[in-house]
C-alpha cells in the first residue's frame, strides 16, 4: 500500500502524450484539468512552470482562487515549493509561496520586522522537524526530560506567537515525526527523557497549542503511515538538509494544499455511490438480492461491509449520501429495504438515482436537487469507463480510482483526503439531515449531450466469433446467469451449447469488447436460429456493464450483414418478460423493428432487411478467426 | 546492450527533470553543459534516477561524480546487484 503515498494512487493515470499537452495549456481550466492526474515531483514541476508562465502572459486564471502562503522551517524548503504550487493547482488554488531562509528563524522570533511584510499572507506554515527543536535526550532522566519538553514547546510558541504578532495570519503548525533510530528498543517510548519519548510528549503539547489562529497540521500521522523507516532520509538530510525523502514531497504537498483548499471553502461535501460491485459484490439485477455478497462470514462480503460502514461513518459526519446506478429502480432498492446484512438503508440516502440514463446527466440532477456545486461531490465506481465519462463530461467533480480488491476501497477513498476538515461542530453532523435522506427520486431534465464524444474518446473494438470450444464455458455461464439484458432468458446447458456450435442451423456469435481502459471480456452472446430467407434471434443477451455503449447496434448490424449475405430478408427478434428484464422491455424497438404480436407472455418482432441502413457507430470490429 | 540502455534511460530522466526536450547528453556531458543543471536540481535528479532504476546513492557517491559516463556506470553496477 506504500505506493498509494508514492504515487498518489486515487489520482488517474498520467495520458500518454502528457508532456505536449502541458505545452499547449492557454488558460486556468485547462491547467487545473491537467493537474488531476498521478503527478510527482517533476511533473508537478512542469504544472508550476506553466503556472508562471501563464501568470507572466496574463492569461485568464480562473477558475483558481489566489493564496500566498508563508513558509518558515529549519529545512531546505526550495524543492518543495514548485510541488506545494504545482499542487495547489489541483486544489484551485494559485499559490505564491514566501519562503524565509532556514537560518533565519531566530531572526524572524526576535527581530520587530518580519521576514514576511511587505506580503499579504493569508496562512503561514510553520515546518519544524525534530532537528530544528532545542532536543536534549538524557534516557532516564524524568525532570531534565519535562524541562526540555517546555523549552522545546516554548520555541515553538516564540515561533507562533511573533509570526501571529507580526503578520495577522493564519498558523499551520506541523507536530513532530520521530527519527526512526530508537536507543532502546520497544523501552524507548516508556523511558523518560529518551528522544522517542521527549517527541511523543512534545506532540500532546503541540495539539494543545491549536486554537483559532493555530492549525495542527498531523505530519507525525502522516509519516507514520507511510513509515519513518521511509520517510525519514538521512543520506538526502545530509546531502541537502532536506528533511524528508523527496518522494513523498507530492503527497506532502497534498497534506498542506487540502488544508489550503478547506480554508478557501473548497471541500467536498456529498458522495455519490454506485451499486453493483461497488456497495455490495454482484449484479443485483441478474444475481437477485439472495445472490449479491454483502454481510460477514464471506471475504468479499465483509470488503462491501467495510465500505457501507466507511459510507455511514461520513454520513454521520455530516457528508451526504447519494446513489447513482444503471439498474431498474425497485431492484436497485430491494437490498437497502430487504437484506438484513446492508448497513445502509434508504433513511441514509438523500437522493436515489436508479435508471438507465448516463451517469453524467444522473449525477448533474443530483448535484442540482440538493443545491450543491459539482466541486463538492465525489464519485465512487468501480467501473472505469464510468469513472472516465464522469471525469470527462463533469471534470469538477473528484473521481478516485479504485484498485480491484474491494477490501481496500476504503483505505484508497479516505487517502484521497477528500473529505478533509478543518473543525467539526455539532451543526456539521446534523447537515446530512438537513438534506432530509428520504431516498428521492428526481426527474433528468437534459441529459448529456456529450455522449458521442466520449463514446469515440474510449476507442472501442468488438471482436465477434462463432461459438468455439474455448468460449464455451464462458458462453454458458453468461447464458445461465444474466437476468436483464436478456430478450429470451432461455438457459442452456454446457453440453447444449456444444451441440449449438457444430449445428449448422444455427448463427452464433460471442462477441467481446475491448477499449482504452482494458479488455471488458466476453459482453454478449447471439444465437439464431436459420430459417430459409428468415432469421429468428433465439439468444441475445449482454452484460449491463457495456450498456449505452451502442454495442447492441453494432451486434445487429453483424447479424444482419451476415443474414444477408446468405439472402435472407427478415429478422424476427423475441421479448419474453420477465420480472428482471423490463430494461430490454423496448429493445427491439429502439432497433427500428415492428411488433407482429403481444401479449403478456411474449411479443414478437419483425425487421426488414431491405430498408435497413448501416449508420456509422463509435465500434471497430475485428473478426476474428 | 544493458549500458545502451542505461543512457537511453538516463536521457528521458535528464528531459524530464529539466524540462527541456532539447537536451541531449553524452557519456562527456557534465553539470557545466546544462544550463539548468545547479545544486537544487542535481537532488531532483538523483532522486527521479533512484525512483526510475530502484537504486539508492551515498551522498559521496553523487559528489564523486564527475559526468554522464560515470553516472551511467556507477547505475549499471547497483543494477547488477
Amino acid at each position: 500500500m506504500s505506493n498509494v503515498y508514492e504515487n498518489l494512487t486515487w489520482l488517474p493515470e498520467l495520458p500518454k502524450n502528457y508532456n505536449e499537452r502541458i505545452k499547449n495549456v492557454s488558460c486556468g481550466v485547462e491547467l487545473l484539468q491537467l493537474s488531476q492526474y498521478r503527478l510527482d515531483d517533476n511533473k508537478l514541476k512542469k504544472i508550476y512552470n506553466k503556472l508562471q508562465k501563464l501568470i507572466i502572459e496574463k492569461k485568464d486564471l480562473t477558475p483558481l482562487t489566489q493564496s500566498t502562503l508563508g513558509l518558515i522551517s529549519n529545512a531546505n524548503t526550495k524543492l518543495i515549493v514548485p510541488s506545494l504550487i504545482g499542487t495547489a493547482v489541483r486544489h484551485g488554488l494559485q499559490l505564491t509561496v514566501i519562503e524565509v531562509d532556514f537560518n533565519k528563524i531566530d531572526e524572524e522570533i526576535f527581530n520587530e520586522k518580519s521576514n514576511f511584510d511587505g506580503y499579504k499572507i493569508q496562512t503561514i506554515l510553520i515546518a519544524i522537524d525534530y532537528r530544528g527543536l532545542p532536543l536534549n535526550p538524557k534516557p532516564g532522566d524524568q525532570i531534565h526530560g519535562e524541562e526540555n519538553i517546555k523549552q522545546c514547546v516554548e520555541y515553538l510558541k516564540n515561533i507562533t506567537n511573533s509570526i501571529i504578532k507580526k503578520t495577522k495570519a493564519q498558523i499551520i503548525l506541523q507536530n513532530i515525526a520521530p527519527p526512526v533510530e530508537s536507543i532502546f528498543g520497544s523501552y524507548e517510548r516508556i523511558l523518560p527523557g529518551t528522544i522517542n519519548w521527549l517527541c511523543s510528549k512534545i506532540n500532546l503539547e503541540i495539539d494543545k497549542l491549536n486554537s483559532n489562529e493555530i492549525m495542527v497540521l498531523d505530519i507525525k500521522g502522516l509519516a507514520s503511515n507511510i513509515g519513518l523507516n521511509n520517510w525519514h532520509d538521512p543520506t538526502i538530510w545530509n546531502l541537502a538538509k532536506i528533511s524528508f525523502s523527496q518522494k513523498y514531497t507530492p503527497m506532502y504537498s497534498e497534506y498542506i494544499c487540502r488544508i489550503l483548499g478547506v480554508k478557501n471553502g473548497k471541500s467536498r461535501r456529498c458522495l455519490i455511490l454506485d451499486l453493483d460491485n461497488t456497495l455490495w459484490g454482484g449484479v443485483i439485477g441478474d444475481d437477485g438480492i439472495e445472490g449479491i455478497n454483502i454481510g460477514n462470514g464471506d471475504a468479499t462480503g465483509e470488503a462491501y461491509v467495510a465500505i457501507q460502514k466507511l459510507a455511514m461513518q461520513l454520513h454521520d459526519r455530516g457528508i451526504v449520501l447519494a446513489i447513482s446506478s444503471k439498474n431498474e429502480d425497485h431492484i436497485a432498492r430491494e437490498p437497502f429495504k430487504n437484506h438484513p446484512d446492508m448497513i445502509l438503508r434508504e433513511k441514509h440516502i438523500a437522493v436515489f438515482q436508479a435508471n438507465w440514463k448516463d451517469k453524467a446527466s444522473n449525477i448533474r440532477a443530483i448535484a442540482e436537487s440538493l443545491s450543491l456545486g459539482l466541486e463538492s461531490i465525489v464519485f465512487l465506481d468501480d467501473n472505469p469507463a464510468e469513472r472516465m465519462q464522469i471525469r470527462k463530461e463533469l471534470p469538477q467533480i473528484a473521481v478516485p480510482e479504485l484498485p480491484s480488491d474491494p477490501a481496500l476501497y476504503p483505505r484508497q477513498l479516505m487517502i484521497a483526503g477528500y473529505f478533509e476538515a478543518i473543525a467539526f461542530s455539532e451543526e456539521d453532523s446534523k447537515r446530512a439531515n438537513f438534506y432530509q435522506d428520504n431516498a428521492k427520486r428526481i426527474k433528468i431534465l437534459n441529459e448529456s449531450s456529450d455522449m458521442e464524444s466520449y463514446l469515440n474518446s474510449l476507442e472501442m473494438e468488438a471482436q465477434f466469433k462463432k461459438f468455439d470450444h474455448i468460449g464455451r464455458s464462458r458462453i454458458a455461464q453468461l447464458i445461465s446467469k444474466s437476468n436483464q439484458f436478456n430478450l429470451t432468458t432461455k438457459r442452456y446447458t454446457e453440453l447444449e451449447i456444444a451441440e449449438i456450435e457444430k449445428d449448422e442451423n444455427y448463427y452464433t456469435r460471442q462477441i467481446r469488447l475491448k477499449d482504452i481502459l482494458g479488455d471488458n471480456g466476453m459482453i454478449s452472446v447471439v444465437i439464431c436460429l436459420k430459417k430459409e430467407k428468415i432469421w429468428e434471434i433465439d439468444t441475445w443477451l449482454m452484460s449491463c456493464r457495456v450498456l449505452g455503449r451502442r454495442v447492441e447496434e453494432i451486434v445487429l448490424q453483424d447479424i444482419i450483414k451476415n443474414a444477408q449475405l446468405e439472402g435472407v430478408t427478415k429478422i424476427i427478434g423475441k421479448y419474453i418478460p420477465t420480472k428482471k428484464n423490463v430494461i430490454v422491455k423496448d429493445h427491439y424497438e429502439k432497433l427500428g423493428f415492428n411488433k407482429r404480436y403481444g401479449d403478456e407472455i411474449k411479443e414478437i418482432w419483425e425487421l426488414e432487411l431491405k430498408n435497413f441502413v448501416f449508420m456509422p457507430l463509435p465500434i471497430k470490429i475485428n473478426y476474428a478467426i | 546492450m544493458q549500458e545502451r540502455k542505461t543512457l537511453e534511460k538516463l536521457k528521458k530522466i535528464f528531459n524530464e527533470v529539466f524540462d527541456n526536450e532539447e537536451i541531449i547528453i553524452s557519456e562527456e556531458t557534465s553539470a557545466q553543459q546544462i544550463d539548468e543543471w545547479d545544486s537544487l536540481s542535481n537532488i531532483r535528479l538523483f532522486v527521479t534516477i533512484e525512483k526510475e532504476f530502484g537504486i539508492k546513492f551515498s551522498a559521496h557517491e553523487i559528489a564523486e561524480l564527475k559526468n554522464v559516463g560515470e553516472m551511467e556506470k556507477l547505475i549499471n553496477i547497483k543494477i547488477r546487484k
